[in-house]
């Protein structure tokens, strides 16, 4: 390894993990306990947990086939469509919230039909939490499962086609299981992602306990007023996302499925 | 490419890396700038201000950051600088004088009161405090940690009508957008802010709100480079113009 790499690997590194452990250096252990177990942490952080499960299952069942329809079809503007998958990664999340408060808002071109026809309103809702959390996260399940696949090729799903499989036994039987390390990848990518979502939840589904506020926006909330319950929070979170990274991490990640 | 240069390459971005990070590199000259911390509801008035100071200063830019009174006191208190603080409530000014971060006292120079702003055509039909209680009705406040929303508490208790607010926002100027934008049929803000949103509101205004009014407090940073412009900015919100410029948005005189 050529040694002017090093220095600087280091301080990304440093950059990274330092900020993390200034959090730790901030606790104060004679109040931790009663802070982690306090009601507003345990709602914010149950909340969360269930928003972030549902927003993965949904990112699975929209984005999955999404996945697999751009590694296997052929279309003018394909590129395009993939760019766009790819816009809320790069998107502000503010900006998402705000697009997803116009689109589906009381006065927005979707939302006001599907309150006046069927008397739905998502804003303020914790499906609107899940609709935030599903918008910024479903790009980390599509860009690994999509990855995998062309990465795969096409051969084996040749090949069963030839010994006379049909497109939807394929699917089961060759596609899906070899996708099943970046599957498992992309659902941990995206779970994590959505349990630390916070701008467009707050601009979208706003902030009231017990429906809306999750952990991140509890933080915030808390940071205004008290520290030590922010710090807090913030710790569960981080312990939750390691948790969640290094223990449930498959190991295609790690560069060795 | 050889490997000596390639150090050379990553050492150079290093440096570019490191002088943005910090700062450093660029310039100033003879002008001064001048951090005033305010809250969010200030927005407009101290812009305003900032303007005309910085023309009676030549050389002097005053540089802004609003954001709810909580938030800064914090940031004030975690060293994060600034010349002044401009504070929605005194309760924030007293968390970072306790804090040992203010050069002078801290004083009253405007007041603001709450009032309910709802969306052009009033679609709910808002007509005093006690409707907001109505169950059908979306109601947007600030949340009970920041300024707004302790006085939105105690206008609740003055008034005796509870309310269940859909959203607690963070900022006042979050809660004024939910009404804008019409995804609330109510919402809670500085008489101020409303005034300041013109014709995208519409104001409900009530008798509570006059028992409790905010008062706002003003003071010069211990941290402070500058602190004679300082003290020159604070008299300059305090003095005459200032007053007619706060006057304009609807702030109460101390």
């Amino acid at each position: 390894m050529p040694l002017p790499l090093r220095f600087p690997a280091l301080l990304a590194l440093a950059l990274i993990v330092l900020p993390v452990l200034g959090l730790f250096a901030r606790i104060d252990p004679a109040r931790l306990p009663a802070l982690l177990t306090s009601p507003a942490a345990l709602t914010a952080l149950g909340l969360s947990v269930r928003t972030a499960l549902a927003a993965t299952l949904l990112a699975l069942l929209l984005g999955g086939p999404l996945a697999v329809v751009l590694a296997r079809s052929r279309f003018p503007g394909l590129r395009f469509v993939r760019g766009c998958v790819l816009l809320p990664l790069v998107l502000p999340p503010v900006v998402g919230g705000l697009a997803l408060l116009y689109l589906l808002g009381r006065t927005g071109p979707l939302g006001g039909p599907l309150r006046d026809w069927f008397g739905l309103s998502l804003p303020y809702t914790t499906t609107a939490v899940v609709l935030a959390q599903t918008f910024v996260a479903m790009p980390f399940l599509v860009v690994s499962l999509e990855g995998a696949l062309r990465a795969a090729g096409t051969d084996y799903e040749r090949v069963s086609a030839t010994l006379g499989a049909g497109p939807w036994l394929t699917f089961r039987r060759v596609t899906l299981p070899m996708l099943l390390p970046a599957l498992g990848s992309g659902l941990v990518l995206t779970f994590a992602r959505a349990l630390g979502e916070f701008g467009a939840t707050i601009t979208f589904a706003g902030s009231l306990r017990g429906t809306t506020r999750t952990l991140p926006l509890a933080i915030y909330t808390e940071a205004q007023a008290d520290v030590d319950a922010a710090v807090a929070m913030s710790l569960l979170l981080v312990a939750i996302a390691l948790l969640v990274i290094l223990v449930a991490r498959p190991k295609a990640v790690e560069g060795r499925g | 490419m050889n490997r000596a240069r390639r150090g050379g390459g990553s050492a150079a971005v290093l440096t570019v890396l490191l002088s943005l990070l910090t700062g450093c590199g660029a310039g100033g000259g003879d002008q001064r700038t001048l951090t005033v911390l305010a809250a969010a509801s200030l927005t407009e008035s101290f812009r305003d201000i900032g303007d005309e100071f910085s023309r009676n200063n030549p050389g002097v830019d005053v540089r802004f950051n609003f954001q709810g009174s909580s938030l800064l006191a914090e940031q004030i208190r975690q060293g994060s600088g600034g010349d002044v603080f401009a504070s929605a409530n005194e309760e924030m000014m007293t968390k970072v004088r306790r804090a040992d971060a203010l050069a002078g006292q801290p004083r009253t120079f405007a007041t603001n009161r709450l009032t309910v702003v709802v969306p052009p055509g009033n679609p709910a039909g808002v007509e005093s405090f006690a409707d907001l209680a109505d169950p059908d009705t979306s109601v947007v406040v600030c949340a009970p940690r920041v300024p707004c929303g302790s006085a939105t508490e105690r206008v609740e208790s003055a008034s005796g009508v509870e309310l269940r607010p859909v959203s607690e926002e963070n900022d006042v100027k979050d809660v004024l957008h939910k009404v804008v934008a019409g995804e609330a049929d109510a919402g809670l803000v500085y008489v101020t802010d409303a005034e300041s949103a013109g014709d995208e509101v519409e104001v409900v205004d009530f008798p509570a709100a006059d028992e409790v009014a905010n008062e706002y407090p003003i003071a010069e940073l211990a941290a402070s480079g500058h602190p004679e412009l300082a003290e020159r900015f604070v008299e300059f919100v305090r003095g005459e113009r200032g007053r007619e410029i706060l006057d304009e948005y609807g702030f109460g005189a101390p």
